[in-house]
């Protein structure tokens, strides 16, 4: 039996080499909606990895409100609980589309195990919940959708992560948070078990902006990494420029008396784009109003304050002074006010353009070319947004309604991913032996594959959704080596031949799951073992007149002649001794000429010994 | 952390400096209200000569008996605040720190303060947990880690109570009546504290007790250059708070309940007594403000401008100092003085029930622990009791903790371990010898399937006969076992050989091959081949012997 097998039956579920392998539970049918698995909709990735089961977001695609709008939860267990075969699940940051669809998951579909969240996340994302819940069922009327007391029931399932807290969620499974930027709060994970282990980046930015930093892990040299790739091909010019240009084009539409409908989300950009705004305007000296779209702003806004360690380094210094997040420009938006003349900046949630009242705001403003809007961010494929930013003038809304669309179409990167430069820079800070593209478009992440492939010579996957990526990886075994065995060995390892590969010899104690490595003479004292010693003694005669002792002394020299690097002493006795091995020399019984060299050793000293005794025979060179 | 500067600028310190982030950005604070405090009343020149041992002896006390005079140093300056703490790596609770791939560093929540730590050092087989200033108690900060705590092989425990005898709560209760006692009767309350810690705790029950007090026209004023730095910062560490507070963030709501107190405008707070205070200044008022060892900083004035009259009270709450020797410089005093020392550090009933559900093997604190406080020789309850006895250390001794290392962590590559070969010894017990080439990297040990040999080179001749000479590092195994000779005879008949001839000896058997002149000395724990110089003689014997014994 190898060793591998005793390791599979000690360690219960490790197979080495063991499969590790990942699949996106997306379910088939995302195919026949938004362009098959590589899609920026939803995420919900599944890890298998040492035996563990960890389901990494579950989030919601916006551009549906059928049944295609959440994960197809069966494709992770088709019978029995999920409860039973998740260990644990992992949110990465509030975003509707990582966190969606986890009350439908937990209350609906049924699981009571952990849910991971760091704190922000945790604060923030039962609220976005409930706006989308109030959204979908109280204006759309969708039925089959979670209730409010779901919402509250999951969140109790939530247990906080502190960034670069080790999380042992079993004896075996342990997670960690990084700081991801993104939104706050955002983080990635790296999920390990024994020494294997999968970094999953959620959504991340590697740029610090106006209110977060940027996404920082340690060079942990994950087995995967697991990576999103919104913006795979992008290479986003500076910051400043954007930010330039967005503010260029918001002051010159105000200046001719236009309205500027910014659709946002509530949390996030909404934040470093009103802190861009509220600067401008105080510097511009300008009188034009802005609004916000009510509800959530406040309430935001406060948790940004009460999580300031979560924001970039600049804010954190001068909070005690001043708070960025308390604006001065900046006003709540009143439903009325959208009919009233003048130039004004708005901004209304969602950022999609999906439903809510950046919606409304859009349909009356839509019509006039004086007015703008500025998309700040993605839009998943079938919202409004998404129509407009492709070039649609005439949208069909409910009730066979066109919609004309004469208002100028901005769209402005502003949504905090990393782009290509940001990806590869991640993939070289962690640097992992595989890495997986989610969260992105085929044609793009076929573009980043590339390039990965390239660098850094690892493999990198691209799997669609429903599909599973197996990747086998080879464990090595710990096993504690006794102190006394791996200094002697580091002490040798010292010398002056170090350079040569030094075998190192003990023995390995396999008793239950405990392994250890020890010399071989502790493993028979441990064992109550006495040693067997083996001993060969050959008998080589030799023709030579002379005295026994003389003969010993020319084996002697001899010997010493040729084995240079041995130690090969003369006893007082008359024997010489060759490191261990003994050679005594006697008379022969019957022929008086011939002496006969006893050359006596053990089985540890094999190689020496006979190579000896074939020396000998040779017979000893002429005395000179 | 206060003396952290002398550390990293003075000594030529240039290695890594770890704490949570609380403890960075409130022990700035601290450090900045010191230096400020320092550095407002400049000193035009410092006496030293009186440090020198025989001048010191003949002074009155108590610069007599003050310890250690030649180590005292001069408050370090903001400058040398912000270099120290440039050297420090922020960490968050239970984060494994790796130091040199050798131990593996942890902080736990202690409880006692924002972001206050308890440490553990492990390497693989080994744990020692530094406990220090820990706290049992529900106050505001994240209740202390005991489970981490348990398996440790030595715990080192400091930073117990000063006050064993004092209950904080009691205190607080005393506190709070004392303090409206003296407010009711048109007094003025000062309560010398530090910007940060306890008065946190303070100002939340006097947000409860207020009101029901009849108490909420009173102004409260906390007066500190950090004031308004240490009130933000409490807010901002949500994460390191204890549960009921966290959950307030999520409302969103401050978890401390002094923002509500700053917004109705009952709890004013100014950098100093100067400016806006002076026009602000109410009288009956309450102020906290330091230092609590009225040596320096605002609460100087308001001792002058307090003491004379009965009516008033200063308090003491912070435990650093004695009472009596703070005020000692003031008397004659008028004013009131309550003694309510709050330290919700662990007392020594918490540390036997700590230590009895930790259970660590071996015990390490100060010698002051390990007896009765000397005031209190007969409280034998005052001092750590555990099996077995804790061992003391006092300052500058080099004490060697009692474990041993035994093992080490190395790792068996994966090709390695495939061709190992497992047997079963005893039942549940399997052992295989391992050959392997040793991989040592920062601390780290990995074993390496050994190289292939390299082939021999046939028919080519050697050049030198050095060539040829074995390389005795080469190790065979030892064996072990012993040989029944019956089955032995038995397995040579087979193999061909005849002639065979066994003699008992006194300790085993000697087997005659007559034929090959060979003599085999058989005993319990060895055997002895003698023969001619046949190599493939003994070889073939030699294999036959192995048979019957087990490798190591």
């Amino acid at each position: 039996m190898l060793l591998s097998h005793v390791v599979h039956t000690a360690a219960t579920e490790v197979c080495f080499p063991s499969p590790l392998s990942v699949l996106q539970g997306e379910g088939p049918r995302a195919s026949c909606g938004a362009g098959a698995g590589q899609d920026v909709g939803r995420s919900c990735i599944l890890v298998s990895i040492g035996g563990k089961n960890v389901m990494l977001d579950c989030g919601m695609h916006m551009g549906f409100s059928d049944d295609r709008r959440f994960p197809d939860f069966s494709y992770i267990t088709r019978n029995g609980r999920l409860t039973d075969f998740l260990d644990c699940v992992i949110i990465s940051h509030f975003h509707l589309d990582h966190c969606g669809a986890l009350p439908y998951f937990s209350e609906m579909v049924g699981y009571d195990g952990p849910i991971y969240m760091t704190q922000p996340t945790q604060a923030i994302c039962p609220i976005l919940l409930e706006d989308y819940r109030k959204i979908a069922v109280d204006k759309k009327g969708e039925a089959n959708f979670f209730t409010s007391q779901m919402i509250k029931d999951c969140m109790k399932k939530v247990v906080a992560v502190h960034l670069h807290q080790t999380v042992q969620v079993d004896d075996e499974l342990e997670i960690k948070a990084y700081y991801a930027g993104h939104v706050l709060g955002a983080a990635m994970f790296q999920i390990k078990v024994g020494s294997e282990s999968v970094v999953y980046t959620g959504d991340y930015n590697m740029t610090p902006d106006r209110h977060l930093g940027a996404a920082w892990i340690d060079k942990c040299r994950p087995n995967l990494l697991i990576t999103e790739s919104t913006y795979a091909t992008t290479i986003r010019d500076s910051k400043r420029c954007r930010e330039r240009d967005f503010l260029k084009k918001v002051h010159e539409t105000v200046e001719r008396g236009g309205k500027v409908l910014i659709p946002v989300f509530a949390l996030g950009r909404a934040q470093e784009l009103c802190i861009l705004l509220e600067t401008f305007w105080e510097r511009m000296d300008l009188k034009a109003p802005i609004y916000f779209s009510t509800g959530l702003t406040e309430k935001a806004n406060h948790y940004y304050k009460l999580f300031i360690p979560w924001t970039n380094q600049k804010i954190r210094k001068t909070f005690v002074q001043r708070n960025m997040f308390e604006f001065k420009h900046i006003k709540a938006f009143d439903r009325a006010f959208a009919d009233s003349p003048g130039p004004m900046v708005v901004f209304a949630t969602p950022g999609m353009l999906h439903a809510g009242q950046s919606l409304q705001i859009f349909r009356k403003w839509a019509g006039s070319e004086r007015n703008m809007v500025i998309m700040p961010g993605y839009c998943v494929q079938g919202t409004v947004g998404h129509k407009i930013l492709s070039g649609q003038r005439k949208l069909e809304m409910e009730g066979r309604q066109v919609l004309e669309v004469k208002m100028q179409v901005e769209y402005m990167s502003f949504s905090a991913h990393a782009d290509a430069k940001g990806i590869m820079q991640l993939v070289g800070q962690a640097e992992p032996e595989n890495v997986l593209l989610v969260h992105g478009e085929a044609k793009k992440m076929e573009f980043l594959k590339q390039k990965i492939e390239q660098e850094f010579r690892v493999s990198c996957y691209m799997p669609a959704n429903g599909e599973t990526v197996t990747l086998s990886t080879s464990p090595s075994i710990p096993v504690g080596i006794s102190l006394g065995l791996l200094k002697r060995e580091m002490a040798q390892g010292l010398l002056p031949d170090a350079k040569k590969p030094r075998l190192l010899h003990g023995t390995l104690i396999m008793k239950d799951s405990n392994f250890r490595l020890v010399s071989s003479e502790q493993a028979l004292k441990e064992l109550g073992l006495a040693e067997h010693q083996l001993r060969f003694t050959c008998r080589v005669h030799l023709h030579d007149t002379r005295k026994e002792q003389e003969t010993a002394l020319r084996v002697y020299s001899h010997l010493k002649s040729v084995l240079k690097d041995h130690c090969v002493q003369h006893l007082p006795d008359g024997s010489v001794t060759v490191e261990s091995i003994l050679i005594q020399a006697a008379a022969h019984s019957e022929d008086p000429s011939t002496k006969v060299l006893l050359v006596s050793w053990t089985y540890q000293d094999e190689e020496l010994g006979s190579y000896l005794t074939s020396l000998l025979k040779k017979g000893l060179p002429q005395a000179s | 952390m206060m003396a952290l500067p002398y550390i990293t600028e003075h000594t030529g310190f240039t290695g890594t400096v770890y704490a949570t982030e609380p403890t960075v950005q409130i022990g700035r604070l601290l450090m900045e209200e010191l230096v400020n405090f320092i550095e407002r009343v400049p000193k035009a020149q410092s006496a030293s000569l009186w440090k020198n041992k025989d001048t010191q002896r003949l002074l009155p006390s108590p610069l007599k008996d003050a310890v250690e005079v030649s180590t005292w140093r001069r408050c370090y300056t903001m400058q040398e605040v912000n270099s120290a703490l440039s050297k420090i790596q922020l960490v968050g609770y239970s984060q494994k720190i790796e130091l040199f791939g050798a131990v593996q560093v942890t902080p736990l929540s202690s409880g006692y303060a924002l972001g206050s730590s308890n440490w553990i050092i492990q390497s693989h087989y080994e744990k020692v947990s530094y406990v220090s200033g820990s706290s049992l108690l529900t106050t505001h900060p994240q209740p202390m880690d005991q489970a981490s705590l348990k398996n440790s092989d030595v715990l080192i425990l400091t930073g117990l109570t000063q006050i064993p005898t004092a209950n904080p709560d009691g205190m607080v209760g005393e506190f709070c009546s004392n303090l409206a006692l003296t407010v009711r009767n048109g007094g003025n309350v000062l309560v010398p504290c530090y910007p940060s810690g306890v008065i946190y705790d303070l100002l939340e029950c006097l947000y409860q007790y207020i009101d029901s007090a009849g108490l909420s026209s009173i102004p409260f004023y906390f007066i500190s250059p950090v004031a308004n730095s240490s009130l933000e910062f409490s807010q901002i560490f949500a994460e390191w708070l204890c549960h009921n507070k966290q959950t307030k963030v999520y409302l969103p709501e401050p978890p401390f309940p002094h923002a509500e107190l700053i917004q109705t405008n009952k709890l004013k707070h100014y950098p100093s007594i100067h400016g806006d205070f002076s026009n602000d200044f109410r009288q009956p008022c309450v102020v906290f403000t330091g230092h609590p060892s009225l040596r320096f900083g605002d609460v100087v004035h308001f001792m002058e401008l307090w003491g004379k009259s009965s009516l008033n009270t200063v308090i003491f709450t912070e435990p650093d100092f004695s009472y009596l020797e703070a005020l000692a410089p003031y008397q004659p005093l008028a004013m009131k003085c309550i003694y309510c020392p709050i330290d919700t550090r662990l007392n020594f009933i918490q540390v036997s029930k700590l230590l009895k559900e930790v259970q660590p093997l071996h015990v390490v604190c100060p010698e002051q622990y390990t007896q009765p406080p000397p005031a209190q020789s007969h409280r034998v309850d005052l001092m750590i009791d555990c099996q077995p006895p804790a061992m003391s250390y006092r300052r500058a001794e080099v004490l060697a903790l009692p474990f041993r290392r035994r093992y080490e962590k190395i790792e068996i590559m994966p090709e390695l371990a495939d061709s190992l070969v497992p047997m079963e010894i005893k039942p549940g017990i399997s052992l295989a010898t391992v050959s392997a080439v040793l991989h040592t990297k920062d601390n780290k040990h990995v074993l390496q399937p050994p190289p292939r040999p390299a082939q021999p080179t046939g028919g080519k001749k050697r050049k030198r006969p050095s060539d040829d000479i074995p390389d005795c590092k080469v190790l065979k195994p030892l064996l072990s076992g012993s040989i029944p000779v019956e089955q032995f005879v038995q397995t040579l008949e087979k193999h061909g050989f005849s002639d065979i001839k066994v003699e008992d000896t006194a300790k085993g058997h000697i087997v005659l091959l007559q034929e090959a002149e060979t003599l085999i000395q058989i005993e319990e724990d060895s055997t002895h081949i003698i023969c001619d110089n046949d190599e493939v003689l003994r070889v073939r014997l030699r294999d036959l012997v192995l048979k019957f014994l087990q490798k190591f």
